[in-house]
């Protein structure tokens, strides 16, 4: 290299060093707004002058969040619990559905997937053709038909609506078999000459060979099923059932100026998941970039 | 366990195989494959929510219906506009970012991983609301902030003037979009052939070269996943909408997806919201083997 191409090649260094910590700053800026905005008194945000850092700390906003609605803290059947914030029983179905979702997913994908990568049976690319053909297609166009067939199901405005689809939906055993492709067919082959039942073999060899493919997966359902606003709008009604996206949605419709109250619901929202998503995220970079493998 | 394998071994493998498969399949079954047979069949009837209703045969009632909907047309049209904006601005913008922080410390490059990521964790309803309190006519930052600028004199209606509408939605969705790109992006490039690039640098080749010669066949398989799924995103573009303009201003930014949902669960047409689905997935399908096939051309 010469040393103009050194010259040239360091301005353009800082020059992308200056432009990704401006991006970074503009990304971070909408979170950095919820966060204070949820902890600013009315006067501050309805001036038309922003207050880039509030001079004025307030717990007014969380407040009237939990003030505005209640609800049970649980039901099971005719038990009911003691009467909450609604944003807090919101809260708990979130937790609960995500919950779910994650561990109904990873049982169910993690046996799909390594019988479609170890497995030898008929059938098998047929399953697999229909499950990469499900994966490409949009999967709101289903929430139709899923609304019809929750209500003969009688699971209409029920939390568990909202958790089935989410297992039902193929990535995970797609991502699952691309993790079980590596597992060696030696060692399954000793485990059956050993005597080792079939399911022996899957808890006790399978699982601890995939268990980084299900950390990535677990931490991807839980995300994703949090954050799928769509379809928790479309099956659940009653306030006692709300996830806390759609509280806070329902909020925002009710008082639409308050921008106070609506950044403490968005920050109650957004904050334990992001929170999840920092301590696990290197799980999460491995799931995304293992499903996209063969794409 | 190929071909030498006995029958016995062979029916193991078989119904241990479908053993495995089976919870999975209940409800990839349940609650995906029948759905989406259940979408082609009831797009041709009218059919609604009731259920003492029985629904009603119509043929292609509902897909001639289609293409004299003047709304459908216009959030045809503005979904188009969406998809064509945001899947190549996307694609540059996450390589260009990816590129300039994969070869970074660990610790910078996970910085900025998560930080693109912000905005999906995040959360469609909480980023849509903090957009819409920054894009408010009287409250919001931009105005505050371009006024003072001196780019604009006056306050500017952002979500309420169909002039600007549709391009502010873009802008929070492709900050929603660019994330998982990214992440994809700068694993591409991390496995790029180092012994290539290293023999083109002693070769002379600048930089740009290097790019286009070595790096870019390589991760081009990338460059169509992100493709694929941008699009996919871009068509589906929802909660914004919902949130934000519910279509308008006078439809300015009415979106199939939006319109599907508004022609369901507002004027209760189960079928006619579904024919509009059928048609969504097909032109999805179109283009991602448009994209499939260009890709492999080049």
């Amino acid at each position: 290299m010469t040393s103009k191409d050194n010259g040239r090649s360091m301005g353009y260094k800082i020059f992308s060093v200056v432009v990704l910590i401006i991006l970074a700053f503009l990304f971070i800026f909408p979170l950095y707004w919820i966060i204070t905005g949820a902890l600013k008194p009315p006067a501050a945000i309805n001036s038309p002058k922003p207050q880039w850092w509030p001079s004025e700390f307030t717990m007014r906003n969380f407040q009237v969040l939990f003030s505005k609605r209640s609800a049970p803290l649980f039901q099971f059947g005719s038990v009911t619990g003691p009467t909450v914030p609604a944003a807090i029983r919101w809260m708990v179905n979130t937790v609960f559905m995500a919950v779910m979702a994650m561990i109904l997913t990873c049982i169910t994908a993690a046996m799909a997937g390594y019988a479609l990568a170890k497995k030898r049976f008929i059938g098998r690319y047929l399953i697999f053709s229909l499950i990469v053909a499900a994966m490409a297609l949009p999967k709101q166009v289903i929430l139709i038909p899923l609304i019809r067939e929750m209500s003969a199901l009688g699971l209409y405005d029920n939390i568990w609506a909202v958790i089935f689809p989410t297992v039902g939906w193929p990535f995970g055993v797609f991502l699952m078999k691309q993790f079980s492709e590596s597992i060696p067919g030696e060692m399954l082959e000793a485990a059956r000459i050993d005597g080792a039942s079939e399911f022996r073999t899957f808890t006790n060899i399978v699982v601890p060979m995939i268990k980084p493919g299900i950390g990535a997966l677990a931490i991807f359902t839980f995300i994703n099923s949090w954050n799928d606003y769509f379809m928790q709008l479309i099956m659940l009604t009653s306030n006692a059932n709300l996830t806390i996206s759609l509280g806070i949605a329902t909020m925002q419709a009710e008082n639409s100026t308050d921008y106070g109250l609506i950044m403490a619901g968005a920050a109650l929202a957004a904050v334990p998941i992001i929170i999840v998503f920092l301590i696990f995220q290197k799980y999460f970079t491995k799931g995304i970039t293992m499903g996209a493998v063969k794409g | 366990m190929t071909q030498t394998m006995s029958p016995a071994l062979r029916r193991r493998e078989t119904v241990s195989g479908y053993l495995f498969l089976l919870p999975s399949l209940v409800f990839f079954v349940g609650f995906v494959v029948v759905p989406m047979v259940m979408c082609v069949i009831t797009s041709f009837f009218d059919a609604n929510m009731n259920a003492n209703t029985p629904d009603v045969f119509i043929g292609l009632a509902n897909y001639k219906e289609l293409w004299q909907d003047k709304v459908f047309l216009k959030a045809l049209r503005n979904t188009f506009i969406i998809v064509l904006v945001s899947v190549p601005v996307v694609c540059i913008f996450s390589l260009w970012v990816a590129s300039a922080i994969y070869q970074m410390k660990e610790f910078a490059l996970s910085f900025y991983r998560v930080v693109f990521y912000l905005p999906v964790v995040t959360g469609s309803v909480a980023v849509t609301v903090v957009w819409k309190w920054m894009y408010n006519n009287y409250y919001g930052i931009f105005n505050y902030l371009l006024k003072g600028a001196g780019v604009i004199s006056k306050n500017i209606n952002w979500l309420g003037d169909p002039k600007y509408a549709l391009g502010c939605i873009i802008i929070i969705l492709l900050t929603t979009s660019v994330g998982q790109p990214i992440v994809l992006y700068v694993s591409a490039l991390s496995n790029v052939d180092s012994t290539l690039v290293e023999a083109a640098e002693v070769d002379g080749a600048t930089n740009l070269q290097v790019f286009w010669r070595i790096k870019w066949p390589q991760i081009m398989p990338t460059t169509l996943y992100i493709l694929v799924i941008t699009t996919i995103n871009s068509f589906q573009c929802f909660a914004l909408i919902q949130l934000l303009t519910s279509g308008g201003p006078n439809y300015a930014t009415e979106t199939v997806m939006y319109y599907i949902y508004y022609t369901a669960f507002k004027l209760y047409r189960f079928g006619y919201g579904n024919a509009m689905g059928v048609v969504l997935a097909i032109f999805i399908a179109l283009l991602s083997a448009l994209q499939f096939r260009l890709a492999k051309e080049s």
